[in-house]
């Protein structure tokens, strides 16, 4: 199993790590017996996502694709984060190992999941607009 | 302290010491000859594969005639069972006794065959009961297979008081050797050995060469047919540069034994205490019995992989026992056998050291590996949570557990 130059660089200096106290939505997925759980928080201005943060507990690529995610989300409009799909972290992250593509699942899930409640927060229902996050019983 | 270089990965495979590539070497080069061949080239090999045959026989109380050189550990396992198997089977006898933990070489060798399995309990120390055992055996039981250290959790099994009940009620025993050679003295005529597997490269010798020890008197089928050589029981031209290395490791490896074990024992010892004093943290095995150059740790509220890839930064090379290291959904079946939940299996870390290692290498492992679990912690919420106290998702996670 190899990881690209990208993942690794994304590990071993992961971005917007740690937490947002007053955060406008927070969205966790995964599970520990799973060996990967990921937490994002989202600060929104306006229909911005003007800060993100995460916490991960899992494998390299579980961290990379968080750090990756993150950054590919901050700064933008909620609609184009909601578009943010799996395949566009691998992509991203110049390719991820077979076994580890489910990690890319999970950012976006985790994603999909913070927007999920800064919605909820919101008084707005989710589910017509995100559908269901699917629970990830650890995929593989 | 500056970056440096520690190897802590000793039970995947060792380097080749100069003693062995010396001895090696005039059989890479001029040495040529095949061991069947009758001219002087050919009559030279087959002395040098003798010699070596002599040398293992001696490491482990053996008679050369019971030595049979083998392409490595996973092939010696593999004609061990299959040819008892075979042998037995005749004899209407198709019950096996293993234990939970064993190395995949056997475990899944027996797993393949069609046969009646018992997989024995380990107790939370990593140990397999002898009177567990003795429960197990039946009239049926054609083969008794438990290795002789696990090569996870290195601890050590006892081999003697197995042997002797399988001896008592007439059943074959079979042990994988391949962490515990060289590392702990064998005598497989006062252990009531019948067969043991062992492994050149993880004592110093080469990869691609190992052996099988099958009592006198046993007709064990063979595994590989073709040629004479091996006495007719081994086909295939002898690896003849690897076989002489190999004897010459375990020659080396058999003569200070003690003095070895006390050393790493102590360098182990004190690597444990160093990484036990972070919280939440546990020792996977008996403390004591234990090969002198194993440790393995589980670090909860972190994953095993990206601690790995994080020493790996660091000039450090080990393993760990997490799902993610083996492409597979569980985690370590030797972990999950002595009772761990899933997300304690995950964070674990094995290093395996030997007489090579410093007490700067020790120190340096102390420090670098507090650190780097300190870092993934502080990122990890599963650690957030259980600290917190507000522990929902490991309850949840237990509760879960398969």
């Amino acid at each position: 199993m190899q990881y690209s130059e990208k993942v690794l660089e994304h590990f071993s200096n992961p971005q917007n790590v740690g937490e947002i106290p007053d955060a406008d939505g927070v969205g966790e997925v995964g599970s520990p017996a799973c060996g990967d759980i990921m937490k994002i928080f989202i600060k929104v201005d306006g229909n911005i996502i003007k800060d993100v943060k995460f916490k991960t507990f899992g494998c390299g690529a579980a961290i990379a694709t968080s750090s990756i995610a993150t950054e590919m989300i901050k700064g933008k409009p909620i609609e184009e984060a909601l578009k943010l799909t799996n395949k566009a972290v691998v992509e991203a992250l110049e390719g991820l190992p077979s076994v580890k593509i489910h990690c890319s699942v999970l950012a976006e899930q985790a994603v999909k999941s913070a927007i999920s409640d800064y919605y909820t927060r919101m008084g707005i229902d989710p589910g017509p607009i995100i559908g269901d996050i699917p629970d990830p019983h650890c995929i593989i | 302290m500056d970056k440096r270089f520690v190897y802590a990965d000793n039970a995947a495979t060792t380097k080749i010491s100069e003693d062995v590539l010396n001895a090696m070497m005039p059989w890479l080069k001029d040495g040529y000859g095949n061991p069947s061949s009758i001219y002087a080239k050919g009559r030279e090999a087959a002395a040098a594969v003798g010699k070596a045959r002599e040398q293992v026989a001696a490491a482990i109380g053996a008679d050369a005639r019971e030595v049979f050189f083998t392409s490595g550990g996973s092939e010696a396992d593999n004609w061990a069972i299959k040819g008892t198997v075979i042998s037995l089977k005749k004899k209407g006898k198709n019950h096996v006794v293993s234990s939970k933990f064993e190395h995949h070489a056997a475990l899944h060798t027996l797993k393949k065959e069609s046969l009646d399995l018992s997989l024995c309990e380990v107790n939370e120390n990593g140990v397999v009961r002898t009177e567990d055992i003795a429960a197990l055996i039946r009239e049926d039981t054609a083969l008794v297979t438990v290795m002789y250290a696990n090569n996870e959790i290195g601890t050590i099994q006892p081999i003697a008081e197995i042997g002797a009940v399988c001896r008592k009620k007439g059943v074959l025993f079979h042990t994988d050797a391949v962490q515990a050679m060289g590392n702990v003295p064998i005598d497989v005529v006062r252990q009531n050995i019948d067969m043991m597997a062992l492994s050149g490269h993880k004592l110093h010798a080469p990869k691609g060469v190992g052996a099988l020890y099958i009592k006198k008197g046993m007709k064990l089928p063979n595994l590989i047919d073709g040629g004479a050589q091996e006495h007719g029981h081994r086909a295939g031209t002898e690896n003849v540069a690897g076989i002489v290395g190999f004897g010459k490791a375990m020659e080396i490896a058999a003569k200070n034994i003690g003095e070895r074990a006390a050393k790493v024992g102590a360098m182990r010892d004190k690597l444990i205490a160093g990484l036990l004093e972070l919280p939440r943290t546990r020792l996977n095995g008996d403390a004591k019995l234990r090969l002198p150059g194993n440790v393995n740790i589980s670090f909860e509220g972190i994953e095993g992989e990206s601690l790995l890839l994080m020493l790996d930064m660091n000039g450090i090379a080990a393993s760990s026992g997490s799902a993610c290291t083996s492409g597979s959904l569980d985690p370590s079946h030797v972990l999950l056998s002595i009772g761990l939940p899933h997300e304690v299996a995950h964070g674990s870390l094995r290093l395996s050291i030997n007489e090579e290692t410093t007490d700067e290498d020790i120190e340096y492992m102390l420090k670098t590996i507090t650190a780097a679990v300190l870092k993934l912690r502080n990122m990890s919420p599963l650690w957030e949570s259980i600290v917190s106290g507000d522990d929902k998702k490991t309850a949840k996670a237990r509760q879960n557990l398969v």
